[in-house]
């Protein structure tokens, strides 16, 4: 067993952002099942959010109504003004640590446009905007030298809470196969979102939800686990991400006839519209037989008018993945590209200090905080804006950090039970091990992606969703069946992947039921049988309880609403 | 569509049960467009659930998936089964001048700690922080663009010729990374970081096979970066080092003769008043008197070498 004062499970923006906040005034330790380098904050393409009016005359107040609209009215208010207020002074702080971004002629950070935006209030860094956040952060753990302990390529398996108080998680080495209990006074999951239930997504495969369900399995509640963000720009069949930059940067979507069909789903905004909208609008013109290539089961994204040392210069990363992953030259050919799971808007229930929440009341975990994309603060309620997340990421990472910082001299490292936590994990192990054999891990997973893709995807329905909680409950059971056949310790991928099949059944099924029980069409939640927003009934937030059988119960809390009160959302 | 059988030729290695790595051939049918982390993946689902490898982002960011294909660093998730088949056969092992500790997984620590040496992060002065960003040109911010779209996932420092040789060299990611400050228009350390660099281990150590800069898979290109910095180091003066009196040599006996004098290159290189230094050239100089190898004792001029001078002339008024 290994004791720190505080332990960080995730080595992305959030995790990395907290770490910073208490490295040298606490023993921290920072567990990712990756390296730091490696964490999916990397992937994000196209800017950060943040009203520095450096091109325009944008403001904090807009953003923040921006965010709120674009929520669908179901973000918490509270939590939004204090992302958007704190956005100036985190890109700045940002800046100031070297994370290099795009500049304006007169030397100041570049912003661009982005879906649901009113202004132009993206800061970028070309295409990479993640990756240039991410490697800063990086930077900054060699800066501190040995006083940050990382637990590179460690698997964290469960989390430890007992009487309300929680007490540290276990974890196990991947390079040896060996589980370890590291005790804490505070433990801090940035542990990233669910994305990879889904067969077509933009989720790195590390994303399997590992932190909400060891949460979840430790008698939390989750929160809006129904919304799901569809990204309308995933490369067609691999769902790779092409950033909403290549739009922010003047992209069109068109349709086989090569109409920019946004003219007729948001006529003011066309192809800057927020995301939940531009997904439907291209699932509709599939739907309606308009979708191009052999099977008409794709849209397209055109740069062509750009040019080349445009496209060049502001989405590099664009060019490359087009061409090498589908070979399309994007200067000189439309790319075929579909809706693919991008966001969790879900995650686990937080306060404004990023405290858990332990039920709809009020009650808090003790010594339990989460940040990023796990949490559920609820900064995007019904539906994420683009740039909205890396923000959220370091924002509410740095507000974690104090948090826990200033708790921590109230916190004891509660007494744990060593054997009784390692017998624990090791039977969840055991039993994977134990399965008869007579059903495959490969084919269970991969049916599962493919029902939450094509009934639980942009558009779901009664009807589509009961199958699919007929067809999880079916390949939940299946999966007892399923046996691990790798026995060795050192990199056992089968090992892994099987745990992680285990997470993704278990929240998967949260996805179904909280979006069959909510009859209404809010954000990315739309159901084509109840296809408006429902304030009076459902402007509340799900929370999804585990039961001792295995089961879950739905409960719901209010939505925090300060100034702006629910109105139409028209783009 | 068209299904093709092709042999993965994958190095196994588990440190459980083998002495040496060995090779395992898997025949597997793909269908087109496939790339070799797909394969690989496929592979572990349907052949053997045991293939260790690293993978993460499938997009070509995280920089976990680097493998040797056919003896070379390539990233698996970008990189086509088809374009690497040679009469059915594919070669996948580990990356190099790293530690196997599983199948394709090696030990990157030794790499991730090379960087520790370039100090990897932004000096920014003892100044308070300015209330807003600091100010960079546009032009600024292109210089520094290629060295930090770096993704760490060590292809250029497996295929380094020179780290296979010496493990003392800082290698080529950490060198970029050097450049990534070097140039960086808001750090202070710009001197330091030059002195250090120019040290033995840094980046004339560089023996510039452009391996890195063909293995990268980003824009990162760490030749290019090298030269950038060498070019510096010899436009600020950081000559008091073996790399920049190499090359300070290399051009004054070609400037003066229109070849390279090999007596006086590697005893200009060393410092000439350096006696240790120059001490320890002499059992490779008589190794090549007793080869026949060594130069002419009186150096020559070529037949044209006027030329040679005017060229050199013109470069002078040109780069004033």
């Amino acid at each position: 067993m290994y004791s720190h004062d505080i332990v960080i499970v995730g080595s992305g923006l959030a995790g990395l952002r907290a770490a910073m906040e208490l490295v040298g005034q606490l023993d921290v330790a920072v567990v990712t099942k990756v390296y730091p380098s490696r964490s999916h904050s990397g992937a994000a393409q196209g800017g950060v959010a943040a009203a520095l009016g450096n091109v325009d005359d944008d403001s904090v107040e807009a953003h923040i109504y921006d965010t709120v609209k674009g929520s669908d009215f179901l973000g918490d208010q509270d939590a939004i003004e204090i992302l958007c207020s704190d956005a100036p002074r985190t890109i700045y702080e940002m800046e100031h640590l070297g994370c290099p971004f795009s500049r304006t002629d007169d030397h100041k950070i570049n912003q661009r446009a982005f879906g649901g935006h009113s202004y132009l209030r993206a800061c970028f860094s070309a295409d990479r905007t993640g990756h240039a956040l991410l490697h800063t952060l990086v930077e900054q753990t060699y800066k501190q030298g040995g006083r940050l302990r990382v637990y590179s390529e460690w698997h964290m398996n469960r989390l430890i809470i007992q009487d309300g108080v929680c007490r540290g998680v276990v974890v196990m080495d991947i390079k040896t196969g060996k589980l370890e209990v590291l005790r804490a006074k505070a433990v801090l999951f940035a542990s990233g979102g669910y994305g990879q239930a889904f067969k077509i997504t933009s989720n790195a495969a590390a994303n399997t939800g590992d932190g909400i369900v060891a949460a979840y399995r430790a008698g939390v509640p989750l929160q809006d686990m129904e919304f799901v963000q569809f990204h309308p720009t995933g490369l067609y069949e691999h769902g790779i991400l092409l950033t909403e930059g290549a739009r922010g940067e003047g992209g069109y979507l068109i349709n086989a006839d090569g109409d920019r069909f946004m003219s007729r789903y948001a006529p003011s905004k066309m192809e800057l519209g927020p995301r939940d909208i531009v997904s439907r609008s291209e699932q509709t013109e599939i739907n309606e037989g308009r979708g191009a290539g052999p099977n008409k089961d794709y849209v397209l994204l055109d740069l062509r008018h750009l040019g080349k040392q445009k496209i060049m210069e502001r989405l590099p990363q664009v060019y490359n993945l087009a061409k090498d992953f589908i070979g399309v030259d994007c200067t000189e050919d439309p790319v075929p590209i579909q809706p693919t799971a991008h966001y969790s808007m879900g995650g686990i229930p937080a306060d404004n200090d990023c405290q858990v929440y332990l039920d709809e009341n009020g009650e808090h975990v003790e010594g339990f905080f989460v940040a990023g994309e796990c949490s559920c603060t609820s900064v995007h309620g019904a539906n994420r804006l683009g740039t909205n997340s890396l923000l959220e990421a370091l924002v509410f990472g740095r507000r974690a950090g104090k948090k826990m910082l200033d708790a921590e001299p109230g916190l004891a490292r509660a007494a744990v039970d060593e054997e009784r936590e390692l017998a624990a994990a090791r039977d969840e192990i055991e039993v994977l091990y134990a399965g008869d054999g007579s059903e495959d891990l490969n084919a269970i997973r991969d049916e599962l992606k493919e029902t939450m893709t094509y009934q639980l995807g942009v558009y779901r329905c009664a009807e589509d969703m009961q199958q699919a909680q007929h067809t999880i409950k079916g390949l939940r059971e299946r999966f007892r069946k399923v046996q691990v056949k790798n026995r060795g310790k050192q990199f056992n991928l089968n090992l892994l992947e099987t745990l992680e099949l285990s997470n993704m059944l278990e929240y998967s099924e949260l996805i179904v039921d909280g979006g069959l029980a909510r009859e209404e069409s809010r954000g990315a939640h739309f159901r084509s049988d109840f296809s408006t927003r429902d304030d009076v009934n459902w402007l509340r937030h799900t929370l999804a309880f585990r039961t001792d059988d295995g089961g879950h119960e739905l409960r719901y809390k209010p939505v925090t609403i300060t100034r702006f009160q629910p109105e139409e959302r028209k783009y | 569509m068209a299904v093709s059988k092709v042999t993965f030729r994958i190095q196994r290695f588990d440190p459980a049960v083998d002495r040496e790595p060995h090779d395992q051939d898997f025949e597997i049918e793909l269908p087109p467009g496939i790339t070799i982390l797909k394969a690989l993946n496929k592979i572990r689902a349907e052949k053997d659930p045991t293939l260790a490898l690293r993978y993460s982002c499938g997009s070509a960011i995280c920089g976990s998936c680097a493998v040797r294909v056919n003896g070379h660093a390539r990233l698996a998730c970008k990189t086509q089964v088809s374009d690497c088949t040679t009469n059915g056969v594919l070669r996948v092992g580990p990356i190099g001048n790293l530690e196997v500790l599983r199948d394709l997984v090696v030990d990157m620590e030794p790499f991730l700690a090379s960087l520790d040496r370039v100090k990897p992060y932004l000096v920014a002065g003892n100044g308070a922080a300015p209330e807003y960003e600091r100010k960079q040109s546009p032009d600024e911010f292109l210089k520094i663009d290629p060295s930090t779209t770096c993704i760490l996932c060590a292809a250029c420092y497996s295929d380094c010729n020179v780290l296979a040789v010496d493990d003392d060299f800082v290698g080529p990611a950490s060198l970029a990374k050097a450049h990534r400050f070097i140039f960086d228009s808001r750090d202070v350390d710009t001197a330091d970081r030059m002195r250090a660099i120019s040290e033995k281990t840094g980046v004339w150590d560089c023996t510039h096979c452009g391996e890195c800069s063909t293995r990268c898979p980003t824009e990162t290109k760490p030749l290019e970066r090298i030269e950038e910095i060498r070019t510096k180091a010899m436009t600020d003066g950081f000559h008091g080092n073996p790399g920049a009196r190499h090359a300070l040599g290399f051009r004054e006996t070609v400037g003066k003769r229109g070849l390279l004098d090999e007596n006086y290159l590697p005893a200009r290189s060393m410092g000439f008043l350096n006696l240790p230094g120059l001490l320890s050239l002499v059992p490779i100089g008589l190794r090549m008197v007793m080869r026949g190898k060594n130069p002419p004792l009186i150096p020559h001029s070529i037949d044209k070498v006027d030329e040679v001078k005017k060229t050199f002339a013109r470069f002078e008024e040109l780069r004033k």
